[in-house]
């Protein structure tokens, strides 16, 4: 299910002409990437328990993680949005083609 | 260790010293004695003189990283002196400029001493968001803001990608573990977990070091950003993010090296020709240099084919030297009225030493014996072929290279044998001149003793 909804965070990125959408796919796909390292958690765990009952614990670790810095993402992520906004009136990143010459 | 602990509690200093002082000046100088502090500690660090801190082994501080390092805050402190002042020029926020400066040094020095994928998610992701802020620093100019928002939403993007590669390897791993000494562990064949694993962290990390066929954002990221930031992120960040690529994929992959090995050949011949082939149909010498470093970055791809001693060593020589020729080209380019090759046209005439020592720069990059690029290239390639195996790729990178001579000489061509009017915007100053020579020689003297860079760093080693 995870990678389910990883590739529907690609595929959203791919296709979606806004930037305020393209960036809801990214977080997408990182919440997905959290849904898999728990599930991967409990599996190593329910392998590992009977060695060693901090089994599978870093995977949890790592989510808190990735909350974080995804949270960081965000707020430099809209910032720079909302600047774009301020200049050009509008968020499609069609508009994004002056430096292609 | 320490260059970790100091850059960013220097970052925060930089921070507050714009609070306390209007005075640029006092704030460039505050910045260029950090880095001069980060280079000694850094020093004293590869010297065994170090702040102990209990990791839990998710850092491992060896010689190659801390070189790394080394070679990385050298060409910030070489950047910031010759590019300081223009940075006053992109907005009224100079001390958070060099604030985000260090807090990216923060982040490369985590990523040149990871020890678990974790630190290095999140030292890319400590070098990457100020990079963003960074590329968009230019508020006012549309193409700032859309290089920013593109450089964004791919960053982010591959961000992602580096993600599911690491819950993949995790959940791949046999114990559960995120080291990147034991991912490998109690395995005999690839599973095709742990195989797309790897392959997403290649493709996240070939994103973030513009590999083709994932270098889409690069030309535009660098185009975009004010000239002063593309020099900083095509140099400093570029190479450390390689000296933590090969880390990652000799400590972590190299057991199950014959498995990917194709993949990385393939992705290296790419970024070869379409890194040169496109570099040569620019207008602007911007944004030609933006493709040259997508090539330059494909040579630098060559090491983490062979990963051997040579190609160590290798990566370090290339980091130096195509640092030091980069940050002196764009130093000149910032101060050209005009960016296109016909901006270059007669710069010999009026300038005569810049001239002379963009040459140099060029000629480096081209990897033209006598020049530090040559070696860099030569290490590069024997290293490869010390492997015995994909010998068509070095005939081809040698093509390549001859390709790219085609490029670099049009400057040189434009600023020799064109009559124009190219001139600076205003006359250099004697200081700037002067480093600009002194960063040219420390070139040559590269090329000439190419071992003199990693004699002199390894000998701090044995003194202390």
């Amino acid at each position: 299910m995870s990678i389910a909804l990883f590739c529907i965070g690609v595929a959203g990125v791919l296709t979606r002409r806004n930037a305020i959408i393209i960036f809801m796919c990214i977080e997408l796909m990182l919440n997905a990437v959290n849904l898999l390292l728990v599930a991967f958690s409990k599996m190593h765990y329910h392998a590992l328990a009977a060695t060693n009952p901090n089994a599978g614990i870093d995977g949890q670790l790592f989510v808190f993680f990735i909350m974080v810095v995804a949270a960081a993402e965000v707020s430099v992520g809209l910032a720079i949005i909302v600047m774009m906004y301020r200049n050009t009136h509008s968020i499609d990143v069609n508009f994004l083609n002056r430096l292609k010459h | 260790m320490n260059s970790i602990l100091l850059s960013a509690i220097w970052g925060i200093v930089m921070m507050f010293s714009g609070v306390f002082t209007q005075s640029k000046s006092a704030i460039r100088y505050t910045a260029i004695l950090g880095l001069i502090l980060l280079l000694l500690v850094t020093c004293m660090d590869l010297g065994g003189c170090r702040v102990d801190i209990n990791v839990h082994k998710m850092l491992y501080f060896d010689t190659f990283g801390m070189l790394g390092n080394s070679i990385a805050f050298a060409s910030t402190l070489i950047y910031v002196l010759l590019s300081g002042r223009d940075m006053e020029k992109v907005g009224h926020n100079l001390a958070e400029y060099f604030a985000l400066v260090f807090f990216i040094l923060c982040g490369l020095s985590i990523v040149t001493s990871f020890n678990t994928l974790l630190m290095l998610f999140l030292g890319i992701e400590i070098m990457s968001i100020p990079l963003y802020i960074l590329t968009g620093s230019d508020k006012r100019n549309l193409k700032s803001n859309e290089a920013s928002l593109k450089y964004f939403l791919m960053g982010s993007f591959s961000t992602g990608l580096m993600l599911l590669g690491i819950a993949l390897l995790y959940g791949a791993s046999s114990t559960g573990t995120f080291f990147i000494d034991d991912l490998w562990a109690g395995k005999t064949s690839s599973e095709p977990l742990f195989m797309a694993g790897i392959l997403l962290m290649l493709v996240s990390m070939g994103f973030k070091v513009s590999a083709a066929p994932f270098h889409f954002w690069t030309p535009d990221a660098y185009d975009g950003a004010p000239t002063v930031f593309t020099s900083f992120m095509a140099t400093v960040v570029k190479v450390s993010i390689f000296v933590g690529f090969v880390r990652l994929f000799d400590e972590g992959f190299g057991a199950s090296k014959e498995k990917w090995q194709l993949f990385v050949a393939l992705v290296t011949a790419a970024t070869l020709f379409i890194g040169n082939i496109t570099a040569v149909f620019q207008q602007s010498v911007k944004r030609m240099l933006a493709y040259s470093s997508i090539a330059q970055a494909g040579f630098m791809l060559l090491s983490l084919m062979a990963l051997n001693q040579v190609s160590k060593e290798g990566i370090l020589l290339y980091a130096g030297a195509y640092s030091l020729a980069t940050i002196g080209i764009f130093a000149i380019l910032i101060r050209m009225k005009d960016y296109t090759f016909e901006g270059f046209n007669g710069l010999a005439k009026q300038q005569p030493v810049l001239a002379a020592t963009c040459t140099i720069f060029l000629l480096s990059l081209a990897g033209i014996p006598l020049t530090g690029g040559f070696f860099a290239k030569y290490y590069m390639l024997s290293s490869v072929v010390a492997t015995g195996h994909y010998l068509w790729l070095v005939i081809f990178a040698v093509l390549c290279a001859a390709v790219s001579v085609y490029y670099y000489f049009r400057v040189i061509q434009a600023m020799y044998f064109k009559d124009g009017d190219g001139s600076t915007e205003e006359q250099p100053s004697a200081g700037f001149k002067g480093l600009l020579v002194f960063v040219a020689a420390l070139i040559l003297l590269l090329g000439i003793f190419p071992q003199t860079l990693l004699d002199l760093l390894s000998k701090i080693v044995y003194i202390y």
